[in-house]
């Protein structure tokens, strides 16, 4: 990509089919997508300085599935994967995340991930936007990855296998990716259920001086390279446990890789 | 061939009967409200569908196909009446459908059947069951309405049963759930909340309807329009004021003000979208909506400015 292409050009440029008041099928918003993007291009360039490897990886166009892992504090790993699609991709491509079912209840954040492309992570939704040519974001962890603390950032809790199904149902490939740098933005010591409770959302991360505000920690993401597996998504068990092993040690690899490039967090 | 339409009377029927019409065939209509000034070659009976006298419409008549328009869908209407006319006028219409001979059933109901709710996908299929009834009570005889219809697909399998799901309509009748609703100058929005709506400029929903009469599919099938729409935007476009209120405070309010007067249940209708995949049926029929969305909005804002 251009450094010096606008948000609004990069989301004009974008190979969705936006109706003349700038809506695709699906609710997303140009308008939404300038202002969410202005604000997260500058922390991915300026804020955070996230490089982004191996982008080649990632198709152009087509249905895709980047499958990574969550490094800690809350989605900001999601957020900057985001960006460096629309930012360092040429064409620019949206990534749609299965964001956690909690977010369509809240005000405004309801709003903001839809009009953003960003659904509720239900297999319906998943499924449609992969037999439409979309490229989807998923992190298998879930929310027990974003609630990573600090010591664990560069470790994987337990893979859900749903992934694996849909991409094997949809002939979609898996486009692996390591994040780092997370876990030192937001370098979690606990996670308060009892305030996420007053705050309708699973968990509130606390950090040594206090509140999870993110530093400015180097962040890096890097991508590997598709892996295709065969299939119909009605395997045994065992079979689809087999593959989410290989991307989850794939994605291990690619951690490892990330953080050994990164060299230190700041 | 000789078409009954229960329900004549609503804007949307009206339509449906005068394109049957143009295209040959011979109407008969039925619904306990007046149509004063009905074509002389459209008869029209004004009976009650559950009253004696409306059978007797099927046994003299012998209609091929009957079209039920019948169902009430204004949640300002009371409840128990509603649902009196919604699940017993259904009853009715498939009984006398099946008494009388009668070879195609068509049940027009509403997309609305799915339910809003915050766990539904965005796009919602034939084969799902509805959702967020727990919310809105008031919902439950059309989807009692709708699930009667249904069943007759396996208990009647000698009748060809069609159901639609159809979405909201937008045209000159200004009728209709969401039409309704944007005819106030205000239109109170949840705040924080903007679910997409789907709609058909009301000629695309009537040759929709005739569609589904000509080539007579069974099944199930959401009649889906143009692209959906966020609220917010629905509201800007037809000319009027988005009112943003906060979700507790909406609920006081309404009925009062000039604000519409709906169930608490149809707040969840302004949190989260009901967006249908209609990709069956236009395969099945090979209907496609001739006004797009942009231009249905547009032409509904200068039907809402008047002359």
């Amino acid at each position: 990509m251009a450094r010096g292409d606008s948000i609004r050009s990069l989301v004009d440029r974008l190979e969705l089919p936006f109706n003349e008041l700038g809506f695709d099928p699906y609710g997303i918003s140009k308008k939404h997508l300038v202002v969410a993007f202005s604000a997260l291009g500058l922390l991915y360039r300026r804020y955070f300085r996230v490089k982004a490897v191996g982008l080649e990886n990632v198709p152009p166009r087509g249905r895709g599935m980047l499958v990574g892992n969550h490094s800690g504090g809350y989605a900001l790993d999601g957020a900057l994967v985001l960006a460096s699609m629309m930012l360092e991709m040429e064409p620019p491509r949206l990534a749609q995340g299965m964001a956690e079912k909690f977010i369509n209840e809240l005000p405004v954040g309801s709003t903001w991930s839809y009009r953003c492309g960003q659904f509720t992570g239900l297999p319906e939704n998943a499924e449609r936007l992969l037999e439409d040519d979309r490229l989807l974001m998923v992190f298998p962890e879930g929310a027990k990855g974003t609630a990573k603390l600090y010591k664990e950032r560069f470790s994987l809790v337990d893979f859900g296998t749903g992934f694996v199904r849909l991409a094997l149902k949809t002939k979609t490939p898996i486009i692996p990716f390591g994040f780092v740098g997370g876990g030192d933005a937001v370098p979690t010591v606990y996670n308060s259920k009892t305030v996420g409770k007053l705050m309708g959302v699973p968990y509130v991360p606390f950090t040594p001086y206090g509140l999870a505000l993110p530093l400015p920690a180097k962040c890096e993401v890097h991508y590997g390279e598709p892996m295709r597996f065969e299939g119909t998504g009605n395997e045994d068990d065992q079979v689809i446990r087999g593959y989410v092993d290989q991307v989850k040690s794939r994605i291990a690899s690619l951690i490892e890789t990330a953080r050994e490039a990164r060299g230190g967090a700041l | 061939m000789r078409i009954l339409i229960v329900g004549i009377g609503g804007a949307l029927a009206r339509r449906v009967a005068l394109l049957l019409r143009d295209a040959g065939h011979e109407i008969i209509g039925l619904d306990r409200r007046p149509w004063w000034d009905h074509p002389k070659d459209i008869e029209v009976h004004e009976h009650d569908i559950r009253k004696r006298a409306a059978e007797d419409v099927f046994r003299t008549r012998h209609p091929e196909c009957v079209v039920h328009m019948a169902t009430v869908n204004a949640l300002s209407a009371g409840g128990e009446e509603r649902a009196r006319i919604n699940v017993g006028g259904t009853k009715a219409v498939f009984e006398h459908s099946v008494a009388h001979g009668v070879k195609h059933v068509v049940f027009v109901g509403r997309h609305t059947y799915y339910g809003a709710s915050a766990e539904s996908p965005l796009y919602h299929t034939e084969t799902e069951p509805p959702q967020g009834m727990g919310a809105f009570p008031e919902l439950a005889d059309l989807v009692a309405a709708d699930l009667y219809a249904a069943n007759m697909l396996w208990r009647e399998p000698g009748l060809a049963t069609t159901v639609l799901r159809l979405v909201y309509t937008l045209g000159a009748s200004q009728t209709g759930t969401l039409g309704s609703f944007l005819k106030a100058r205000r239109v109170p929005l949840v705040m924080g909340f903007d679910p997409l709506f789907q709609f058909l400029e009301e000629n695309d929903a009537a040759r929709g309807i005739v569609a589904a009469i000509e080539n007579r599919p069974r099944g199930i099938f959401n009649v889906s329009g143009p692209a959906p729409v966020p609220l917010s935007t629905i509201v800007r476009q037809t000319g009027r004021t988005g009112v943003p209120l906060p979700e507790p405070l909406i609920k006081r309010l309404l009925g009062r003000f000039g604000l519409p007067n709906l169930p608490g249940g149809a707040i969840e209708h302004l949190k989260y979208p009901i967006v249908v995949e209609g990709k069956v049926f236009a395969q099945a029929t090979g209907f496609a909506p001739e006004v797009g969305e942009v231009e249905t909005l547009e032409r509904y804002r200068r039907i809402l400015a008047g002359p």
